[in-house]
């Protein structure tokens, strides 16, 4: 069916097709009951949303308000993590709007054949996020000034700042070296996203590796371990680990353009 | 799959913002993927250090 007038469709995600009753009492954007939009063995998760909030100005506008922005991507993510605990999914962007359920369908026909290859090569797998950021524990600063030549020792200490922050950032580095080629060993794919600000993360250190990893559902422990013992192993740097997410970063292989 | 721990928004924009597929929507042609990380990012720096937004 195709929304009556003023209303859209907001799409998740696409996944293998599932029993509805997994996502009864799931909420999407704006409060709204989602639903499933089916095309032989294919699904998209949609909720409707209204027509004018979500057009090209209206979302551009939005955007600009962390309380929306927050909220909606919150909903967003809700809505692909009960669809990802019940089959295989692929996360679509956050505001991915059609002008109805028809639309979605059609999306999904055209689409077809690569959706399902992209959710067979993601079944049973999951994408694990890994940071590795200096400690800025370990780069506090010197002594404090003595009374002879505070001039002097002020430098003496900026230059001895400095040198802490190369250092913790080097280590930091040569860890994040040996996360990447020790974890992707694990993994079937991985990808690395641009560094995270610290302002954004309010983390204390310098985020040197942000990178996520597809790995297969059974060696997600495995996986854990050996980042915690690469972090044990690497003082003056700190190694966190996030998920497990449905594959946002991992998606489509490398090589795949997107539609 | 990520339970009851409240996500750092940072991560999950870092995911539903920048990552995901990107499908053709009907509504939002003209937002460039560029546009909706950078539009995103400006609203959180913003709300983080209002003074650097100009």
């Amino acid at each position: 069916m195709n929304e009556p007038a003023g209303r859209a469709s907001y799409a998740y995600a696409v996944a293998r097709s599932f029993d509805p009753a997994r996502l009864t009492g799931v909420r999407g954007v704006d409060g709204a009951e989602v639903r499933l939009v089916a095309y032989r063995e294919l699904v998209a998760v949609v909720s409707p949303v209204p027509l004018t909030e979500f057009d090209e100005a209206a979302l551009r506008a939005k955007l600009e308000r962390l309380p929306w922005l927050e909220a909606t991507a919150r909903a967003h993510h809700a809505v692909v993590d009960a669809v990802a605990s019940s089959s295989v999914t692929l996360p679509l962007r956050l505001a991915t709007v059609y002008r109805g359920d028809e639309r979605v369908a059609e999306v999904l026909r055209q689409g077809h054949r690569r959706f399902r290859a992209a959710l067979d090569r993601l079944a049973g797998r999951v994408e694990l996020g890994v940071k590795v950021s200096t400690d800025p524990q370990a780069m506090a600063p010197a002594d404090g000034p003595s009374a002879a030549s505070p001039g002097r020792d002020y430098l003496r200490r900026r230059r001895a700042q400095h040198r802490a922050r190369d250092d913790a950032w080097q280590r930091a580095a040569t860890a994040a070296q040996r996360v990447d080629a020790t974890l992707a060993g694990l993994a079937v794919d991985s990808r690395q996203r641009p560094p995270q600000r610290p302002q954004l993360s309010g983390a204390p250190g310098e985020n040197v590796l942000n990178a996520a990893y597809l790995v297969d559902a059974g060696r997600t422990e495995e996986f854990a371990a050996l980042a915690r013992r690469i972090d044990a192993e690497a003082p003056g740097t700190r190694i966190e680990l996030t998920g497990p997410w449905a594959p946002y970063s991992l998606a489509l292989p490398d090589d795949e353009e997107p539609a | 799959m990520t339970g009851n721990r409240e996500v750092a928004l940072v991560d999950l924009l870092d995911r539903v913002v920048a990552g995901g597929i990107v499908l053709t929507g009907d509504l939002t042609l003209a937002i460039a993927d560029v546009d909706l990380v950078r539009i995103s990012l400006r609203a959180l720096i913003a709300s983080i250090d209002p003074e650097q937004d100009r």
